[in-house]
């Protein structure tokens, strides 16, 4: 079942050096309890992509176009279409979201506990008591040892871990249908990076929630993923489900971005696989495939497509879509 | 390849921490370095790997004495320069070198790329043949930026051309050692890839030797001949590179590469995963015995309160009670 549709998602911003296209005519579908992962590399549009679903993107300094498509208990709503109001009752209810630097996510002069408890309080009417012990619950969940008097702590007593995970307990006090974890782990060390992705893993089993995560680290993606959308410049470039994907990237980019990571389970080569040049500014994106100026294959292609004509994102398999000329049916 | 450039001996650093006001006392001390030894050949790269807060970036700045060392011995070059003054050491630095983890702050941002590369010909009293500026610009050339945005400014480039600036203005001397701290933890993975193999080939052509501080054990792995894994401030483990993946005897190096994801969802799925319970304890105060015990499946009650000694086991050096 279809939790969640994103259809032809754009998000522009008007800057005085000229108009960011930060995301260009995005779709997709999550499916209930599966984990959609969003890679790419920084301004790939990832993380704007999933502040516009949650409405987090203020209507005075952007240009948001397309449809939100959320299936909420009480039937389909468009995110994007309702009002402020509204849209709170689902926003920490139904989509939770949590976020790469867990210190300036939370508030320094509340307690763990206190944002805990708020998070439940607007969605509850509840007495505090019961809010409290719901916190609790929530931070032994997520493994705080001790929770019941480590929900007086102030976050800057928290390590950066036990901050994330402070974090988790907050998103999911209310039992959401849809988790965005927007680089959970990028700020964290590769041990406790582990702890936190087995926590997800276990609470998304637990909880049969959705999950979407964004993130860089392909080796995360290989390990958490049910499906992969990979993000270039605002858009889709491809989209398939975990093992299809790295098994065979049709896209020359998610090729590039696969054989650059250094890796520690394969003999040692002497250099390291390179996508030449660096992606392009958002605000005048090459003509063509965005990818085109840094692509090794273009020349397979005939007539300087690449380089005037933007390819679709196309079904290659029912399962797997690429935007990219090569491997098209003509 | 076979005589060391670079012997450190014992060394130390530890920050005192002061009480609030005027008349401060020391309260207690952070020993970020904690008794570090180890030698690095001519033409060699030395991996050093830890998690955030083990004592790897002081250390790195402690042989540069760009922090003074409490006390152990740094020796360069067969010269002892653990007590050389800051003009003795200004000279040192035509030699040793540092490129920096983060492009964005460690370039000025009010000084042209040209003058920043140029700076350490200024500073040494250097005029190259041909001139500073052409020598700039065959650097920047040979470092992968276009020579031509000599007069550009830091914030005109991408962070992956900042950690080029970076590099050229550390091989400007012609430096012999060079100590890379973590100097593509902040570029996306495709640029990374491009600024670790501008490290190899500088290498090779120029016959540099590296301390590579990063976290990242799979890129230590690709740019490292050996590996140091360091825990609160302590080397727990060197090896040659390939015995060190292969074959971790301390149980930190094993729960630290397991704890790196596979870039395959096939293998990544099915491997066993070691996961540390809790967090890194605070290096002011750290555990009795072995500073690992308290995260460690294997410790014991000689493990809390006998230190371990680092000690040779096969071609791996390891500080364990139990090693592997």
């Amino acid at each position: 079942m279809t939790l969640l549709s994103v259809k032809n998602l754009s998000v522009e911003f008007p800057t005085t050096d000229g108009l960011v296209q930060a995301v260009n005519d995005v779709s997709f579908d999550i499916n209930a309890g599966e984990t959609l992962a969003i890679v790419g590399e920084s301004g790939s549009g990832k993380t704007v992509t999933n502040l516009a679903i949650m409405g987090l993107i203020p209507k005075k300094t952007a240009h948001v176009s397309g449809k939100v498509l959320f299936e909420s208990a009480t039937g389909q709503v468009d995110l994007l279409a309702i009002d402020k109001e509204k849209l709170r009752r689902y926003r920490g209810r139904d989509i939770a979201m949590i976020f790469q630097d867990s210190m300036s996510s939370l508030h320094p002069f509340f307690t763990i506990g206190d944002q805990i408890i708020e998070a439940h309080q607007i969605h509850n009417k509840v007495d505090l008591k019961v809010s409290r012990n719901r916190a609790i619950e929530l931070l032994e969940l997520v493994g705080i040892q001790g929770a019941a008097s480590r929900i007086n702590s102030f976050p800057h007593q928290f390590s950066g871990g036990m901050r994330q995970r402070a974090m988790i307990a907050m998103a999911l006090v209310n039992n959401p249908s849809l988790l965005i974890a927007d680089e959970p782990t990028t700020a964290l060390d590769v041990t406790v990076q582990a702890q936190i992705i087995k926590i997800l893993q276990d609470l998304q089993k637990e909880l049969k929630m959705s999950l979407i995560l964004i993130t860089h680290d392909m080796g995360v993606v290989a390990g958490a993923a049910n499906r992969v959308n990979v993000m270039y410049a605002g858009r889709i470039v491809e989209s398939a489900g975990v093992n299809d994907l790295y098994a065979n990237p049709l896209m020359p980019y998610t090729q590039g971005l696969l054989a650059s990571v250094p890796r520690m389970d394969r003999p040692h080569t002497a250099r390291l696989e390179t996508i030449p040049g660096q992606p392009p500014s958002l605000i005048s994106l090459p003509m063509g495939c965005s990818f085109s100026p840094r692509c090794s294959q273009k020349s397979s292609i005939s007539g300087n497509k690449c380089e005037t004509s933007m390819p679709q994102l196309t079904n290659r398999t029912s399962e797997h879509s690429a935007r990219c000329f090569i491997g098209e049916s003509q | 390849m076979n005589s060391p450039i670079l012997e450190v001996k014992n060394l130390y650093k530890t920050f005192p921490l002061a009480s609030q006001g005027i008349f401060s006392r020391v309260k207690g001390s952070n020993k970020a370095v904690n008794g570090v030894s180890f030698t690095l050949n001519q033409g060699e790269t030395l991996g050093l790997v830890g998690e955030s807060g083990c004592g790897k970036s002081t250390l790195g700045r402690s042989i540069l004495k760009l922090y003074e060392p409490t006390s152990g011995s740094i020796i360069f070059e067969g010269e002892d320069i653990t007590q050389y003054s800051a003009n003795k050491m200004k000279l040192m630095r035509t030699k040793m070198q540092m490129i920096f983890q983060d492009p964005y702050a460690s370039l000025n941002p009010r000084d042209t790329v040209g003058a920043i590369i140029a700076a350490s010909f200024e500073i040494q009293k250097i005029t190259p043949a041909g001139g500073v500026k052409k020598e700039v610009q065959s650097l920047m050339e040979r470092v992968g930026l276009n020579p031509e945005h000599y007069n550009r400014y830091p914030h005109e480039f991408s962070g992956g051309q900042r950690q080029r600036i970076g590099i050229a203005r550390a091989i400007a001397m012609k430096p012999k050692f060079i100590v890379c701290d973590e100097p593509v933890s902040a570029l996306d993975v495709s640029i990374q890839a491009q600024v670790i193999n501008l490290l190899d080939d500088l290498r090779d052509d120029f016959g540099l030797s590296y301390l590579f501080i990063a976290h990242d054990l799979s890129v230590v792995q690709h740019i490292s001949n050996r590996v140091a894994v360091m825990y609160l401030g302590k080397i727990m483990e060197l090896a040659p590179t390939e015995e060190l993946y292969q074959n971790p005897h301390h149980p930190y190096t094993q729960a630290l590469l397991s704890a790196i994801p596979l870039p395959d969802p096939i293998l990544e799925r099915k491997r066993e995963q070691i996961i540390l319970q809790g967090d890194i304890p605070n290096p002011v105060n750290p555990p009795t015995g072995c500073v690992f015990n308290t995260r460690c499946w294997k410790a014991q009650e000689i493990c809390r309160t006998s230190e371990p000694a680092l000690v040779q086991l096969g071609a791996s050096q390891v500080a364990c009670h139990f090693p592997n």
